[in-house]
């Protein structure tokens, strides 16, 4: 017996469109439709007088408060600072190495997160073993005619860049490790890794940034001085690492067990099959929560503030008290906010990206 | 070309199981089995669930470990030393139930990944065998796409490849039609019978597929609790079963 297909219709135009969409999620029926109203108030009322402060009311340039007359932000105290809060103290005739040190990083990972581009391998190997050295002589000095600038001078957005791009980079192998080893089979490399990472999470970031600083010193020889920014890097790196490997461990219990026994069938040694069937699912798996770490020591950099670093939120709370420029706090939080948030929405989108990208269309067995 | 005359048992063992026992904590999962499997030689374990074939098949290539007797698979016997554990998983290849293909590798990945980094392998011939045997199991145009877009029976035919890219000695099947959907078990079950009826392959597969186990089979062998309850070449199993065990359990299965 021969049948014939249903032919294939569009959509009703009520369910699509604007309109459609709008009749759907905004105006369904009365509650929402009263709720869509109230809210639109509240939107239209707080959002206008805040539109209106921050940018048509507002002054942008100027070299003293007298330029702010416009009676709404005052964003030439920004403006005005600006260098200082890119740069910190860094001299300022040679804030070009700075320039050039993230210029070759943003290059480099614009290479890296773009599609398609040749060469991924070389560039990655670039950005992790030999970019670090160059950066350190450009940012450091002290060879190749640089002249050494100590890293009290450093501050500003620079500094928070430098503390969570290092962070970031050495915490994920860590975590890497630390998560392996708390699976492991071996007990001490088991009974190391648990007491690691339960130890740095059971304290505080500031109670380590402190210790770093204060403490440190008070044990250790007299001759050996640590630069207190390298101090506060390590801290950092240990204190991440630990969240970094559970969120790691999360995704590798979350990987069937078929998949260690098809590895093990093939006879993949551990470190092979971890490294190409494992992490690889693992990793791709936790990309909300490995970000989500990333976002948290991204923002938490900001705390070395109390050990008298000055990344870009302590510059800014100091030239909050400058009495040239007094009563201008308000501009200056929001402008760190909002250089914070433009790194932290833009990991989030990124990750976002990545996930959509990585998917294989599969079940997971 | 692959006829049943090509069919060739040697006299020589390539697995010997020596009064094997095995526990999950407290609870004796094998019992004293004994069992030896000539090179070329295709043995259908079957019997009711929780009997330890499964187990059995495992500690072959020692997803499972055993406790005591004697394991020696081509020579080599099967301890806690690591290099023998990896000369015999380079000789056994095994299939599975849930086929476990890596989902984040093509289907020509899945295959060359071991013969690279475990065989080295230029990657040339890597790709090489597995186009080879992709055609042998009869998906060649699927080898660029990913698992998850594959249905379960071609899943475990990428399986079965993925395993013969190794060159194994010995093939471990552990119920590779069960999680299929009744459509796909005869295209696994044909690929089987052709690598059966190649020869010189050394199958050990646990099946519940009878009509499989009559056409391939040199032996049958029946378990229930942890042990060998019965074992015979398959027209004799089948027809005349000594043991009551096994004539309960085939009674049970022929009715359907």
């Amino acid at each position: 017996m021969k049948y014939d297909l249903e032919p294939t219709l569009p959509a009703p135009s009520s369910t699509t469109g604007v309109i459609g969409w709008m009749r759907r999620n905004l105006f369904s029926n009365a509650t929402n439709s009263i709720a869509t109203l109230i809210i639109g108030y509240f939107l239209v009322t707080l959002l206008g007088p805040a539109l209106q402060w921050a940018f048509i009311d507002s002054d942008w340039f100027g070299d003293s408060p007298a330029a702010c007359t416009s009676g709404g932000a005052c964003w030439a105290f920004i403006t005005y600072r600006m260098d200082q809060f890119m740069y910190g103290f860094y001299p300022e005739t040679e804030y070009w190495r700075i320039n050039i040190t993230f210029l070759i990083f943003a290059v480099a990972i614009i290479w890296l997160v773009t599609d398609k581009t040749p060469y991924k391998g070389y560039v990655s190997i670039f950005v992790l073993f030999i970019y670090p050295v160059i950066a350190f002589y450009l940012l450091y000095g002290g060879s190749f005619g640089l002249e050494v600038i100590e890293t009290h001078k450093w501050g500003g957005l620079s500094l928070t860049l430098v503390l969570a791009i290092i962070g970031i980079v050495a915490a994920m192998p860590f975590g890497i490790l630390l998560a392996l080893g708390r699976r492991s089979n071996m007990p001490i490399v088991k009974a190391f890794s648990v007491i690691y990472i339960e130890f740095w999470r059971g304290v505080p970031l500031i109670t380590v940034l402190f210790m770093a600083s204060v403490m440190l010193p008070l044990f250790v020889p007299e001759e050996i001085t640590f630069d207190k920014l390298l101090r506060a890097l390590i801290g950092i790196i240990l204190f991440q690492s630990a969240y970094m490997a559970e969120v790691i461990r999360g995704g590798l219990q979350a990987i069937p067990k078929g998949q260690y026994e098809a590895a093990d069938s093939l006879g993949l040694s551990y470190w092979k099959s971890m490294s190409f069937i494992i992490l690889p699912q693992a990793l791709k798996m936790m990309i909300p929560g490995i970000v989500n770490t990333f976002i948290a020591l991204f923002k938490d950099t900001s705390l070395v503030l109390i050990i008298g670093l000055f990344d870009i939120l302590a510059i800014v709370q100091a030239a909050n008290s400058d009495s040239a420029w007094l009563g201008f706090s308000t501009e200056g939080y929001i402008f760190v906010a909002f250089v914070f948030w433009v790194f932290c929405f833009g990991m989030s989108r990124y990750s976002q990206n990545l996930e959509k990208r990585l998917q294989t269309g599969h079940n997971t067995r | 070309m692959s006829t049943q005359d090509a069919r060739e048992v040697s006299d020589k063992l390539m697995i010997e199981l020596r009064n094997m026992n095995k526990w999950y904590g407290d609870f004796h999962v094998l019992k004293n089995i004994n069992l030896e499997v000539k090179k070329g030689e295709r043995i259908v374990i079957c019997g009711p669930s929780g009997s330890g074939k499964s187990t059995m098949i495992r500690c072959i290539n020692r997803l499972e470990e055993h406790q005591e007797g004697d394991i020696i698979v081509n020579g080599v016997e099967l301890t806690n030393n690591l290099k023998n554990i990896e000369i015999i998983r380079k000789d056994v290849g095994m299939v599975f139930q849930h086929f476990n293909l890596f989902p984040h590798l093509t289907v020509l990945e899945n295959c060359c990944l071991a013969p690279i980094w475990v065989k080295k392998e230029p990657r040339k011939q890597a790709e090489a065998t597995a186009m080879q045997y992709l055609e042998r199991v009869k998906i060649p145009e699927q080898a660029l796409k990913y698992p998850g877009q594959l249905s379960g029976g071609q899943q475990q035919r990428v399986a079965i490849a993925r395993s013969l890219c190794m060159n194994p000695d010995v093939m471990l099947f552990d119920e590779p039609t069960s999680a299929l959907d009744p459509e796909m078990i005869k295209e696994v079950l044909d690929v089987m019978i052709e690598l059966a009826d190649e020869g010189g392959m050394t199958m050990l597969c646990v099946t519940h597929e009878m009509g499989f186990a009559k056409r391939v089979a040199d032996r049958v062998i029946f378990m229930d609790a942890g042990q060998i309850i019965e074992e015979n070449e398959p027209h004799e199993f089948f027809n005349n079963p000594q043991h009551e065990r096994t004539q309960l359990f085939l009674s049970q299965i022929i009715q359907h």
